[in-house]
């Protein structure tokens, strides 16, 4: 069955989420709303990645229950460029381009929930079903955040420098 | 007359009432050594300035000169009861160091100037920016402590004339959640409830509101009802034991940052005892099944772990929440300033609306304001809303407001939200902000993590404009000083927390050539030759009862309506909560008395916010989920605090306010009493921890977290274990010190993704003794 393949490519992307949305906190050390939320939203992403886990036993998948807890061993690299180069204008279009890339990898994951919802349907998986619908609407909630990000910051970033 | 020792005995004698009866009056009064009532020459009528109460006084004056206050017998707020810094504040304004003239930035000092001079340069620089860069590169950051004349006048100046998105209050640090959590339950911004209702309540549950410190008139209100007959039961929600602790049935101490946990806790318990009101959650809210989702799994067991409160005292709130008749429920910076501020804060909401205590004598909720005029900083618009509680994003608002201003609504920002201040302080950082005016406020003081924001202040590229009645640290960093006068110098209205309107009437002239925060704002608008769509001068008004006049239009058919409010009724009769209008002449004592919010899709101020996110609903999302405009009950999960304590630093630190001064202490530090009572910085911690610290009452300690240091005496109190407490008042101008005095050198830069107010109540630090100490 390729539920199974569905499956795995969520778990994959979320896996992915959760540490991209760590690299864009420490990368935007200095985006102060940007690096907190970042991670607390990288919360959901990990919780996903377990649950995912548990239900690929079920599909006879082996999947690692644990996504990273931080942006690697680069963290603090990161977070110190992040405050190096803090003071100036042009790192507002690293910051929209992050953004940009964290929104198209998070609708990426919200389609993998699509995906292996409608699956979990057809089969009429019930168990698998209720999880799609548990953790999509935060998905949803993530893809709605970076968007309002890139609303909200964009203006000073476009008309300045 | 009563005059009493305020400083040693700050609530006065009691006054016993009961259920339902009227608060007898009291008058306090103070007057200058050797004046005597009979010797005043006029009482002049006005409101208090140093916190939110919103108590009626009358100034007196003599020779020309404020020589004491009096309570207003009449006044439905205080019925004549003044606190310690009413009594004793007024003498700030006549301190021989108050500024006189302007003050320019001359090869890196600040030297007098004229008027014209200090302006010129003013002009000169917003100018050039914008020409260079557009409105985009200047900041307002004005106060909650102007008057709404004033408030209404700068956000036409800066949304209107100039057309910049980026307008924000100090009321930010301290009431931006009280108006994030009403818009996200009830669609807008607005006091539900009454100070009346303390006379009716059977059970008051304040949380994280220490009334006694910072209302300490609506506390001696709370204490005549607690000596009366059928005394209110109270629930007192608090990591320190504070008065209103002492006297609370219930007190419930939690771990800093554990707010949403708790009261997930509370409402778990509600529910499973079915003490809803299903009628009332039926016909007049929705989400209701979404909360009861939610707080499905927070067993008083699984909160108390989180919390750190045992699970009987949750339990035990829990029954007398959900026992009252008439449950009057109260929010302050206990909540507002910690982490998840407007998920708890909208928990409380959450509260009342499913047990249905709203809108009727006794039962209501009081999202509290910390400064006295921050509700009008709110409502006319210059705090990071739309003039009049409109909503940025129905563009019907906007259009209704470019109408009123008569310009192009294009020319009012509302492709985003207004920018909050905190967000104004990083494009300052990374240089896009380029001109910042400050007014009658001391970031240098009271922001969080001073080392980065004086940082900021003091970069060359920024042009800093600071308005205020005395030299602050942050005028030290500024380009231009405007001298301003102040509560007692200038005429203009304010509005409390209870939604209740005074006119503050001038009592005085302002020293030397200090002017009022409206004629700097007026005369600015003129020098920069502002026009509306057919060339007229703008804003068209020109002094304070003009500007009065054209904020009521600007508020009429809003809830904050102001159009059956004149300056000749309120000298009638002062003290009336709007709305106020030809309908509703004597104004509303409660809103939302019939379950009716002002919610609807077309006309609520806001289509809220992710309470964990923060982005802002979208109007479709807003409109099927709320297509009737009823309260909105929203659920959240708890997060864990961003920054824990651990073994480097053990204690969670929080800062706040203590009875005897107010803000940076520009004014209670220059009245003699409320100096002596306080003049020092000091943090208090519990016994245990102290001993395992090595610390004793009166040691010096040397408090750290990862931003800097403070050195502050220790205070053994009754404080929960692991826990700082320090008073965020105290700054550097009237010490030696340079450095380890304000609080905020500890405090982190972060901020609730709803409110966007920053959080002043978690952070990770350790103590030790100074080691010359002892």
């Amino acid at each position: 069955m390729r539920l199974g393949l569905a499956l795995r490519e969520l778990h994959r992307s979320e896996t992915s989420l959760a540490a991209f949305l760590y690299e864009v906190s420490d990368r935007h050390r200095v985006e102060h709303e940007v690096h907190h939320v970042a991670r607390d939203l990288a919360g959901w992403s990990r919780a996903h990645v377990r649950d995912l886990a548990e239900a690929g036993e079920r599909y006879g998948l082996s999947l690692r229950g644990t996504a990273p807890e931080s942006s690697g061993l680069l963290a603090p690299v990161r977070r110190k460029v992040s405050e190096l180069t803090g003071r100036r204008a042009e790192t507002g279009l690293l910051l929209l381009a992050d953004l940009r890339r964290l929104h198209r990898r998070t609708a990426g994951v919200s389609l993998d929930w699509e995906l292996l919802a409608q699956g979990a349907q057809a089969i009429k998986d019930h168990e698998l079903l209720e999880l799609a619908q548990r953790c999509h609407p935060q998905t949803l909630r993530q893809l709605k955040w970076s968007n309002s990000m890139l609303k909200t910051l964009s203006p000073q970033v476009l008309v300045s420098g | 007359m009563a005059e009493r020792d305020a400083i040693t005995d700050p609530w006065g004698a009691r006054t016993p009432y009961g259920p339902g009866d009227s608060w007898p009056v009291r008058v306090d009064s103070h007057l200058a050594d050797g004046v005597r009532a009979e010797d005043v020459d006029r009482w002049v009528p006005s409101a208090a300035v140093l916190h939110s109460n919103g108590d009626g006084l009358e100034i007196a004056v003599k020779d020309g000169r404020i020589v004491g206050v009096r309570g207003q017998a009449d006044d439905r707020v205080n019925h004549g009861r003044l606190d310690p810094k009413d009594l004793y504040g007024w003498q700030a304004g006549a301190s021989p160091d108050r500024l006189t003239t302007p003050l320019v930035c001359e090869g890196g000092r600040l030297v007098e100037a004229t008027w014209d001079e200090a302006m010129r340069r003013v002009v000169t620089r917003s100018r050039e920016l914008l020409d260079e860069q557009g409105p985009s590169a200047l900041g307002f950051y004005t106060s909650g402590q102007l008057f709404a004349e004033e408030y209404y006048t700068l956000a036409a100046i800066a949304h209107g004339a100039l057309g910049t998105n980026h307008v924000d209050g100090n009321t930010r640090l301290c009431t931006a959640t009280a108006a994030a959590a009403l818009k996200t339950s009830f669609g807008c911004d607005g006091q539900p409830a009454s100070y009346t209702d303390v006379d009716h309540a059977d059970v008051i549950a304040l949380f994280g509101h220490n009334v006694a410190e910072t209302q300490s008139v609506l506390w001696t209100r709370m204490l005549d009802r607690l000596a009366g007959p059928k005394p209110p039961a109270l629930v007192c929600v608090d990591p320190r034991t504070t008065a209103v602790a002492r006297a609370a049935t219930v007190h419930l101490a939690p771990l800093p940052g554990t707010n949403v946990a708790l009261m997930n806790g509370l409402l778990h318990e509600i529910i499973r005892n079915d003490q809803v009101d299903h009628a009332y959650v039926e016909k007049h809210t929705v989400g209701y099944d979404d909360l009861v989702q939610q707080v499905a799994d927070a067993t008083p067991e699984r909160v108390a772990d989180i919390c750190g409160v045992p699970p009987e005292q949750i339990r035990e709130a829990a029954r007398l929440l959900g026992g009252a008749e008439r449950l009057l429920s109260t929010v302050l910076q206990g909540f507002y300033q910690s982490h998840q501020a407007t998920a708890a804060a909208v928990q409380v909401n959450n509260l009342n609306l499913v047990r249905g205590m709203l809108g009727k004598p006794g039962a209501g909720v009081l999202q509290m304001n910390g400064q006295p005029t921050a509700e009008n900083t709110r409502e006319c618009g210059a705090d990071g809303d739309l003039t009049g509680f409109r909503n940025w994003a129905n563009d019907d608002h906007v259009a209704e407001l470019a109408r009123l201003w008569n310009l192009d609504p294009m020319q009012i920002p509302h492709y985003a939200p207004p920018t909050h201040l905190m967000q104004m302080l990083r494009y300052a950082e990374n240089g896009t902000i380029r001109f910042l005016w400050v007014s009658a406020t001391n970031p240098a003081v009271s922001l969080p993590e001073l080392a980065r924001v004086r940082s900021i202040l003091e970069q060359d590229r920024l042009f800093l404009v600071v308005q205020d009645a005395f030299r602050t640290e942050t005028t030290e960093f500024a380009d231009v000083v405007f001298p301003a006068a102040i509560w007692g110098e200038k005429i203009g209205t304010f509005t409390n927390v209870d939604r209740t309107v005074h006119l503050s009437e001038k009592a005085v002239e302002p020293p030397g050539a200090a002017k009022s925060d409206l004629d700097i704002f007026l005369d600015y608008a003129r020098r920069m030759d502002f026009r509306d769509r057919d060339g007229e001068p703008f804003p068209a008004w020109h002094d304070a009862e003009s500007a009065f006049e054209a904020w009521k239009k600007a508020s009429a058919g809003r809830p904050c309506d102001y159009s059956g409010l004149t300056y000749d009724k309120l000298r009638a009769k002062n003290g009336i909560q709007w709305p106020c209008t030809a309908e509703q002449p004597d104004g509303t004592e409660r809103l939302y008395v019939d379950g009716k919010f002002f919610a609807d899709p077309d006309y609520c101020e806001s289509y809220g916010r992710d309470l964990i996110t923060g982005a802002p609903t979208e109007p479709d999302e807003y409109r099927s989920m709320n297509p009737d405009g009823k309260a909105m009950i929203r659920p959240a999960e708890y997060l864990s605090p961003h920054e824990m304590p651990d073994e480097e630093r053990p204690f969670a630190l929080i800062t706040g306010r203590t009875l005897y001064h107010f803000h940076t202490r520009t004014k209670t530090a220059r009245a003699p009493e409320l100096q002596r009572a306080e003049p020092e910085v000091w943090v208090e911690m519990s016994e245990r921890d102290a001993k395992e610290c090595d610390l004793e009452d009166g040691d010096l300690a040397r408090i750290t977290t990862a931003r800097g240091a403070v050195q502050a005496k220790v205070r053994l109190r009754e404080i929960r274990d692991g826990v700082l407490f320090l008073p965020f008042h105290y700054g550097y101008w009237d010490t030696e010190a340079t450095s380890e005095r304000a609080a905020n050198e500890l405090t982190p830069t972060d901020w609730d993704p709803a409110s966007k107010q920053p959080i002043f109540k978690t952070a990770a630090a350790a103590i030790a003794r100074v080691e010359e100490d002892r």
